[in-house]
């Protein structure tokens, strides 16, 4: 187990490294660069800035140069926005991760119930009605739920607000749009992987052993039905963070995903690496999390 | 307890919810309490006066700090007094003296003195700080020479300080409108004592700009700034004037969607968006034409030409594709934002006429077209390169339209984002180009300095002796009204050369919240924030 996590650990540190080699080139092979704007500047000052962020050099002794204050935890600074890069993400992860946990939440309890009670009244109205909502749930986009649940719900009810981010009721609305959709792929996940748990011959001898119904979907199928729903929920988790740019330009949320976007707009060439360096950390963290879940959950799966 | 709780949860909820229906909208709270809440588009890049360049930027700045001389809440071209009590200038306006306030302070409390304004604008001019916008105080004397390094020593700057209430400038040229010049948030004091308590002259993203650090002179002080979510900045106690200030305090904003700002002006959480998208202008007209503002602005859309590329070289061509344009359909069916057609390239004022060179001749475009070779068979074929805002596609295909239909022109539209469009532009990578200017202050020069060659903003490839000789004599005109004249003359060459094709003159569309008193039309579309009142509406 440990040799896994380690042989894992290490896998994801050069997944990330690759990821920010890969950024950090492309975006300066990109047209453009972060200090052009719609008002030109005198060459002397394009050139004094270019030397101010090391840019007039390799890209090798930019990223040498880069690599040596990273290992100090320094990000460098965004030559966008004037401040350092650590600074930035800072300021806008909390409110990413509030978001991403809430999302997440919200999808674990819907999804997850709604994909057990559809597997086990298997082709019956309830089952229907949950998988038809799922099938709508994961073709709307955040884009059109976001703006619906903005000019309908919270025009409606007083303590919600269209858009802003001051108290904790500010979190609702985004985070409902967030989770619905990863909560009807959970639902579909959840009732694939039941499905396929009770038709095992273990369920059938449980049963047949006269144990209660209750009893048989409570220890023996959710146990290995939820298997599916875990590996996926690792993933949609640093998904939900990461991508909640719509979400957050919609709900006027301080999050991380809108600096994933603008970065690449601007050419911010470091405030995108590091933004890149977080993201990919935590993808990767997500999945060896989930992969210790489902070996916890699996006895087969251990070596 | 483990039952209770989730009980509790629910009830607290229900009563929650069910208590939902809407109260007092909670913009009133605000009026109430003085403090106006605005839309300010995005994050600002940040709040350092020399190293921004954006009109967010200046929004928050302007609230913060104060110049030489201060708008006037509702008239063009009149100058307040604002750190300077008074000044007066020479004859031919090259030499300007302006005597500060003698109790203005920072906000700390120390005394603002023309030191202060001394080393601003060493500062700015620093060539190791490399400002981006040094540029607007090139017209000082020496200026230039110095920002490039060229000249060592700051002294050989024509600004001085004979005592510590007295600013002289010395400049280039003749400009009268060096009060509209120090309004800019460029020309603006910085505290020397924070500044070099933070960091060196010469050095940027010093931290003196954060809200524990930052001092100011203007009729608010920053209090508290929340990343991507708002800045508030609060009445300052130490204004000079503060007892005229009518605000306790400005929220800003930084709404990037515009959907969702009108969303939240119409849920009554705003007092003014920054903007407002084209197609709900139409929609804001008929269902809520009180809050609906539609300002003349200081701004022109246009269309470059790369004269250099060899379809476009022949005037004539370039000719008849600005006459097939009809601006005025344009505005009525995409824009509908209450715009005018643009015959020139600055906007009109009382003062200045702009030369009528550009109007929609169909018939006579076509006549040009022919006689530059183009009939028959041979077809002009040509691309536009845009960007991907909504508008400049919708745009683009207006004029692909109209050029297929009055002049049998196939034109193809290069959709490219932002960054790239402003690089193969400036590489005259591109055939048209949609484009755009604001000027930065009410004078013609701020449209036809650009247009020099080897100006930056350029991006046409043109260039023409004559014309830069009439922008050198307006330069040494003493006479404004004469001067207005010259630069007329200058606009009429450029025009007639037409290396590019004015499209329209911009308006500003805004929702504004029948709450906010004494905020005026202004060109620059800045609304000096010390006349500003709230009033909650008689009930």
């Amino acid at each position: 187990m440990l040799r896994t996590i380690i042989s894992r650990l290490l896998q994801g540190i050069v997944v990330v490294f690759c990821l920010l080699l890969i950024t950090f080139v492309l975006v300066r092979l990109m047209p453009g660069d972060p200090f052009s704007g719609e008002k030109a500047h005198s060459e002397h000052i394009i050139k004094k800035n270019k030397e101010r962020f090391h840019l007039d050099k390799s890209y090798v002794e930019q990223f040498a140069v880069y690599l040596g204050r990273l290992a100090q935890g320094d990000m460098g600074d965004s030559p966008v926005k004037e401040q350092p890069v650590t600074k930035i993400i800072k300021h806008s992860f909390p409110a990413s991760l509030i978001l991403g946990i809430a999302g997440i939440t919200i999808a674990i309890l819907i999804g997850i119930p709604a994909g057990i009670l559809s597997a086990l009244r298997k082709n019956s109205y309830i089952d229907y009605g949950a998988m038809v909502i799922a099938m709508a749930g994961i073709s709307i986009p955040s884009f059109v739920i976001a703006p619906l649940l903005a000019g309908q719900v919270a025009t409606r009810v007083s303590f919600l607000k269209i858009a802003g981010w001051g108290d904790p009721f500010d979190w609702i609305l985004p985070s409902l749009t967030l989770g619905l959709g990863t909560a009807a792929y959970l639902a579909r996940i959840t009732r694939g992987g039941m499905l396929e748990v009770l038709n095992q011959d273990y369920i059938r001898t449980a049963r047949a052993k006269g144990v209660r119904p209750a009893m048989i979907v409570t220890k023996h199928a959710i146990r290995g039905g939820i298997i599916p729903a875990i590996a996926f929920v690792g993933p949609a988790f640093a998904a939900l963070i990461t991508g909640s740019f719509i979400v957050e330009t919609i709900f006027q949320v301080p999050g991380m995903g809108q600096h994933f976007v603008n970065a690449t707009k601007d050419r911010d060439y470091f405030l995108l690496p590091g933004v890149v360096i977080l993201f990919g950390t935590l993808i990767v963290f997500a999945n060896l999390v989930a992969d210790i879940v489902l070996v916890m959950l699996n006895p087969r799966l251990r070596a | 307890m483990s039952k209770a709780l989730p009980l509790s949860l629910f009830v607290a909820t229900a009563t929650l919810i069910l208590s939902g229906c809407k109260g007092d909208p909670p913009i009133d709270s605000y009026t109430e309490k003085k403090i106006l809440v605005l839309g300010n588009s995005t994050e600002p890049q940040g709040l350092d006066p020399q190293i921004v360049s954006g009109v967010i930027e200046s929004n928050i700045i302007s609230a913060l700090f104060e110049g030489l001389c201060v708008e006037h809440p509702s008239k063009e071209g009149v100058h307040l007094p604002g750190v300077a009590e008074s000044w007066k200038a020479n004859d031919d306006f090259t030499q300007w003296t302006f005597k500060l306030r003698k109790g203005a302070v920072w906000s700390d409390g120390m005394p603002l003195t023309a030191e202060d304004f001394l080393f601003s604008y060493q500062r700015i001019l620093h060539p190791n700080f490399g400002a981006e916008y040094a540029g607007m105080l090139y017209y000082i004397k020496g200026a230039e020479a110095y920002n490039k390094g060229q000249a060592k020593d700051f002294s050989s700057v024509g600004v001085s300080a004979p005592d510590p209430h007295t600013l002289k400038v010395q400049l280039k040229a003749s400009i009268p409108f060096l009060p509209d010049l120090t309004k800019h948030y460029t020309w603006y004091p910085i505290p020397k004592h924070i500044i070099l308590k933070h960091g060196k002259i010469d050095q940027r993203n010093t931290p003196w700009t954060e809200p524990e650090n930052i001092v100011s002179n203007g009729a608010f002080v920053m209090k508290e700034w929340r990343f991507n979510d708002y800045i508030y900045a609060e009445k300052n106690p130490r204004y000079w004037d503060h007892a005229n200030v009518k605000l306790n305090g400005i929220r800003f904003l930084p709404i990037s969607n515009q959907y969702t700002e009108a969303r939240m002006f119409f849920n009554q959480q705003l007092h003014s968006t920054y903007s407002l998208a084209p197609e709900m202008i139409e929609h804001a007209a008929n269902e809520y034409p009180e809050y609906l503002k539609q300002e003349t602005y200081l701004g022109t859309f246009f269309i470059r030409f790369n004269v250099t590329d060899p379809a476009l070289k022949d005037l004539k061509v370039r000719q008849a594709l600005a006459l097939s344009i009809d601006s005025q359909a344009i505005i009525d069916h995409i824009l509908k934002g209450g715009q005018t057609q643009a015959h020139g390239i600055v906007p009109p004022t009382d003062a200045y006429n702009t030369p009528k060179v550009v109007s929609f001749d169909p018939i006579r475009a076509k006549k040009l077209l022919e006689e530059a070779g183009y009939s028959g068979n041979k077809k002009l074929r040509i691309s536009l390169l845009s960007t991907d805002k909504e508008v400049s596609k919708r745009l683009s295909e207006a004029f692909q339209d109209m050029w297929k239909k009055h002049l049998g022109a196939e034109v193809s539209i290069e959709q490219r984002e932002w960054k790239t469009y402003l690089d193969r532009m400036g590489k005259l990578d591109y055939q048209l180009a949609l484009g755009g200017w604001i000027g930065d202050y009410p004078d013609p020069t701020t449209f036809l300095d650009m247009w020099k060659s080897g100006d930056g903003n350029n991006r046409t490839g043109w260039s023409n002796k004559d014309y830069e000789g009439l922008l050198a004599q307006a330069e040494q005109t003493k006479d404004p009204s004469e001067r207005f004249r010259v630069l007329e003359k200058a606009e009429a060459l450029f025009l007639s050369e037409m290396p590019i094709i004015p499209v329209y003159w911009y308006t500003s569309n805004y929702l504004l919240h029948t709450s906010v008193k004494g905020w005026h039309p202004l060109l620059l579309n800045n609304h000096p924030y010390k006349f500003v009142d709230l009033e909650l509406p008689a009930k």
